[in-house]
């Protein structure tokens, strides 16, 4: 199976610092892969380079078997590499309906047919529990319901790989649960790369973990090789080895 | 903006239509006169809407756009004799030209260098008609002569000089272009230029080119501030350089401000308020310009979003 998404030394420096470093990193079609690391390990950096929000320094990005290392971030979505932001950034003078809306109207063939947005948006709000505050202002709607909006508009580009940068961030122990769920169901359709600070989350969800420290990949495997892993340990809690 | 209500909106709109129409039988002659020239000028304020309001673009250049239309279809018929349709086609011409190469140009920036740059390219086409006075006429501008302004049809022919035929063909202009900023605005693309004003980068994100989205709207916008330019010209039969200096781009920006931004009828609003303001005071003393002063930091005091703005926010979420 060929991998739908691959970097080759991809790197990022910020000035004198390489928040990315030369990462080697390969994703299966179908796989819910969580990136976990310190802060400032250079997780967010790298979903950035490969949503194309910024570009990288040197490296190379493959999606799908294409070079797409220059592509603008648009047309990157266009292929099918949506991204939902750490930072919750909903319109907020916009319905959620409308929020909705943007991203299904654009991945609509049919540009003429009215029908097929209302179904389309009422659909994705429908998924992530929304439906019945779809013509609220999204600046109003609960912090929760906010990063749900945000998921609710990644799905509704029906993208091929869904990037979600840290989504149960400020979000209840009960909406956690009903998160998980919801991501469980994404990853039928789409291949998942999680990253994500919530262990339980991630020892739930992810078939496999990337550990990020200092720019660079320092471990990769399933939950419990990740779990055993000494080195991991050593990033995380800076005990002696 | 949102899907509810498209027959309490269209039906707003006919009716203002319809006042406008009717007033045109009640009002004494000089009420009229100013009345279809407050119309042509509604047009530039909401084809400044269209990038001000909707896409967030505060551009200080907007006199060349309209000014594009005035000399554009001026020019064709003092110069080259062209009749009334081919000169406003010209005039529209002339505004999508230029609106695609400085939006082209101007758009590589944004927030207070777009203002500079747009700024900057309307003083240059300042510049441009002075220097050129022997076609253009320089600062004394020209009148474009009473004959050459008749529509003809065949046998029967409009004199665009005629009070009424004038207001009918301002009210026109108007008409259709507030009809087509309501379709827009509520249309798919409608949609996209609101969430680009709101957060550009969130909507690239969701897989829109927002240059080419906004490049298309400096386009609309210039096609509409153009067609007032050529109306005017056409319909008031006078071509000047004043009309591309600065003060032309600033006060459709305040005709905005004071109607409401981003709302359809507010260009309207704005500019009627305006004129009558400065034509009541200065009917009572000369320092009227002190009182548009004063007015003007009332409404900035008290209703910050404009009048239509504010009352859409406070009683008429619905209003478009």
């Amino acid at each position: 199976m060929t991998p739908l998404l691959t970097t080759k030394g991809l790197s990022r420096n910020f000035g004198g610092l390489r928040a990315v470093d030369s990462v080697d990193f390969t994703l299966m079609p179908g796989e819910i892969r969580a990136v976990i690391g310190p802060n400032g390990a250079g997780k967010t950096t790298f979903a950035s380079l490969v949503s194309g929000r910024i570009q990288p320094s040197s490296g190379m990005i493959v999606f799908d078997g294409a070079d797409i290392t220059g592509l603008p971030a648009y047309v990157r979505v266009r292929q099918g590499i949506a991204y939902t932001f750490q930072i919750t950034s909903v319109f907020a003078n916009l319905t959620a309906y409308d929020n909705v809306a943007l991203p299904v109207q654009r991945t609509l063939s049919d540009g003429r047919s009215k029908g097929a947005v209302q179904a389309g948006v009422m659909a994705a709000l429908e998924r992530t529990g929304l439906a019945d505050r779809a013509h609220m202002p999204a600046g109003q709607l609960s912090y929760g319901h906010q990063r749900l909006l945000e998921v609710a508009m990644g799905l509704a580009l029906k993208p091929r790989l869904l990037i979600l940068d840290e989504p149960t961030q400020g979000l209840a122990d009960s909406e956690i649960d009903n998160f998980i769920t919801l991501v469980r169901e994404i990853a039928a359709s789409a291949t998942v790369l999680l990253i994500e600070h919530n262990m339980p989350v991630v020892m739930q969800l992810a078939d496999r973990i990337t550990v990020f420290n200092a720019g660079k990949i320092l471990a990769e495997g399933t939950p419990e090789a990740i779990r055993e892993n000494a080195a991991v340990q050593q990033a995380y809690l800076g005990t002696a080895p | 903006m949102s899907e509810a209500s498209p027959a309490k909106a269209y039906g707003l709109h006919l009716g203002a239509i319809a006042l406008l129409f009717v007033l045109s039988f009640l009002l004494p002659e000089y009420y009229h006169g100013l009345l279809a020239r407050i119309m042509v000028l509604a047009v530039f304020a909401m084809g400044y809407n269209m990038l001000f309001g909707y896409v967030g673009l505060l551009s200080l250049g907007h006199a060349m756009f309209f000014a594009a239309g005035l000399y554009g279809a001026g020019l064709a018929v003092i110069q080259l004799g062209w009749s009334v349709p081919a000169a406003f086609a010209a005039g529209l011409g002339c505004g999508v030209v230029l609106s695609l190469v400085i939006g082209l140009l101007a758009l590589r920036t944004s927030g207070v260098a777009f203002m500079i740059v747009t700024m900057m390219f309307a003083q240059v086409f300042y510049l441009i008609i002075l220097y050129f006075s022997s076609w253009t006429g320089g600062d004394q501008g020209m009148v474009v002569p009473q004959p050459a302004r008749v529509l003809a049809f065949g046998a029967t022919s409009l004199d665009l000089t005629n009070p009424t035929v004038r207001y009918m063909s301002a009210l026109g202009l108007f008409s259709l272009v507030l009809l087509i900023t309501l379709a827009l605005v509520r249309s798919r693309y409608g949609r996209v230029l609101v969430a680009i004003r709101e957060n550009e980068e969130r909507t690239k994100m969701l897989g829109y080119d927002t240059f080419s989205n906004k490049l298309a709207a400096v386009v609309i916008s210039g096609i509409v501030c153009a067609a007032s330019g050529a109306a005017y010209a056409l319909l008031f039969g006078y071509v000047g350089s004043s009309f591309a200096s600065v003060q032309y781009s600033i006060l459709p920006l305040l005709w905005v401000l004071l109607g409401g931004a981003a709302t359809t009828l507010g260009p309207l609003i704005g500019t009627l308020f305006m004129y009558y303001v400065i034509d009541i005071t200065s009917g009572y003393t000369s320092a009227y310009l002190l009182i548009v002063g004063i007015a003007l930091i009332l409404l900035v005091l008290f209703l910050p979003k404009g009048i239509l703005g504010s009352m859409r926010q406070r009683w008429l979420g619905w209003l478009p």
